[in-house]
Formats: C-alpha cells, structure tokens, sequence
C-alpha cells in the first residue's frame, strides 16, 4: 500500500492533511530536495508539489519524469497558479507531437 | 548514398537481404506502433488539459478559503485542527499496458468515512475551513485521477518520441542505407561475371588461335 505526499509551503498544503495525505511543509531548495528524496523511496504512489516549490527543484522533478511512481504532479500554490503545471501538460504535448503547437 | 563497409560478396548479399526484409517489417511494426500510441496520448491529452483547469480552480478556491480561516481564527488554532487527522488515504498501485508502456492506475484502498476529513471540534475554527475541507474532499478522486493521466500522459509522450526516433532511423538511414549496399554488391557481383565471360572468350579465342597456328 502506497501513501499520497504533498510537497509546499506550510500555509498552502496544511488543508490536505485532513484528507489523510502526508504534508510535507519545505521553505527553501534543501528542505524540498530532502522531501522529495524521502518520497522518492518507494512508499508513495503520488506526490504532489506546489508549483513555488517545484521551481526550485525543476531537474529533480524532471528527473522522475520516467518512473512510474511517484508520480510527481505540480498544483497551484497559495501565491497563485504560475502556470507551471499546464506548461508539463504543454511540454508533453511538444515531445509527442514533435513542434508545438500553437 | 552511403555504402556500408561490407566485402561484395554472394553471402554477404544474402546476409543483407534478410536484414533488409527485417528492417522493412521492424520499421511498419513501429510505425504501427507509434500511430496507436499517439491515437492514446491524444484521447487522454485532452481530458488531462480539462482536468487540470478544473483541478486548478477548485484548489485555488479551497486555498483561498483556508488562508482566510488562518486569516479569522489565527495560524495556531488552524494547525491544532488538522495536527492529528482521521483519515489515512492508500493507494493501490497496478499497471496498465498501453502499447508495452506500463502505466500506473491509482485506486484509493480505505479512504475512511468523507466526515473523517473533520478531525476538529467546530466550536473554536471557521467556517472557511470547513468548506476548504469540503472542497478538498470532494476533490480528492479528481486530483488521483489528474495524477494518474498526467504520468501516463508524460509516459506515452516519451515513448512516442523514442519510437519515433527509430521509426526516422530505420526509414531514412538503415533502409536506404541496405538498399545501397544491397545494389552496389548485385552491380560488383555483375561486373565481376561479365568479367569471367569476356576473359573466358578472349581465353577461347587464343586457343582457336593457338590451334590454328
């Protein structure tokens, strides 16, 4: 059995403890490499991270990219929806289909 | 054209046929494969671009709530609330096969009573928070479901772009390449039994000569 992780900011992610996810609050770059090397070890299926958090961790993120699991899925943080997120959707989108499309 | 370095020889043309013929089939085989891989990444494409915009509105509403609950009842009382939740979500991890490219389906396993997510009394949080709770709850199967496509999403994309490649590889490089090899050894072998030919005439001709003498 697999657990469910949410990587960010203490304030944006502390809600998704009542539904039995495992917060994991990170400040800085160290913070969120460390939670994400911890969830990375094969204990959780899905990790989601908030797209402030996810810019300072991008390669790392990219990285996981060809593991089945943890799935790493960017959402919007409380300092707003950057973007990030659709732009994975954006990207994936650009290496399937070879040229972006507009 | 590019010629590979083989010696122009019967055996090697043999040799080079068959791998030509392996090629030809390899190249419909992937390039079957890849269509079928775009027709499903295209199918789940789109409803992970809806999902996401959906997912994305809903969060940032109950993210807005709960910052306006830490906002009336304080930071404190906030964490005091959801310090020990009642809930704990498991996932139950299998693999799906699209196209040899395993994929992971999510299924919650004893995700508890949807009330569990309330693991505070009322008396002393807000009601901001409760409906951030709300909001987050129902969201829950939403947000594994967007999970789930967007890896198998990102999954297929890089497959795509590997067959790909070696679709390009075989149709551009490989088989013209045994195409040329295959053509330069028949005109060599050619060549070489037009040279037998004439030299045994010429061999016959000095002979007849020869006799006459």
């Amino acid at each position: 059995m697999l657990r469910i992780a949410v990587l960010g900011d203490a304030a944006s992610i502390y809600g998704f403890a009542a539904l039995g996810f495992v917060t994991r609050p990170c400040e800085n770059r160290e913070e969120a490499l460390a939670a994400l090397k911890e969830c990375c070890d094969g204990s959780y299926g899905v990790v989601y991270v908030t797209e402030g958090i996810a810019s300072l961790i991008t390669e790392e993120i990219r990285a996981r990219r060809s593991e089945p699991i943890p799935a790493v899925i960017l959402i919007p943080g409380l300092s707003g929806n950057t973007g990030e997120g659709r732009r994975g959707v954006e990207e994936s989108v650009e290496k399937a289909v070879g040229s972006k499309l507009v | 054209m590019a010629i590979l370095s083989v010696n122009p020889t019967r055996m090697e043309l043999t040799g080079l046929k068959t791998k030509l013929a392996t090629a030809r089939r390899g190249h419909k085989l992937l390039k079957d494969k890849c269509d079928e891989l775009m027709r499903s990444f295209m199918e789940r494409i789109r409803e992970n671009r809806s999902l996401r915009a959906k997912v994305e509105a809903a969060l940032s509403d109950a993210l807005a709530d709960l910052a306006a609950a830490r906002g009336v009842t304080g930071g404190d009382v906030c964490d005091a609330a959801l310090m020990l939740p009642r809930r704990h979500i498991e996932l139950d991890v299998t693999e799906k096969n699209v196209m040899s490219v395993h994929t992971p389906v999510f299924s919650v396993k004893d995700a508890g009573k949807a009330t569990d997510a309330y693991s505070y009394g009322f008396a002393f949080t807000s009601g901001e928070m409760d409906d951030a709770i709300k909001t987050l709850s129902d969201l829950t199967e939403d947000l594994l479901h967007l999970a789930e496509i967007e890896k198998t999403c990102s999954m297929l994309a890089a497959e795509i772009e590997k067959t790909r490649r070696r679709v390009n590889a075989l149709e551009h490089v490989m088989i013209p390449d045994y195409e040329d090899t295959i053509r330069f050894i028949t005109m060599k072998l050619d060549e070489a039994e037009r040279s037998t030919t004439t030299r045994l005439m010429k061999v016959k001709d000095m002979m007849l000569q020869q006799g006459r003498k």
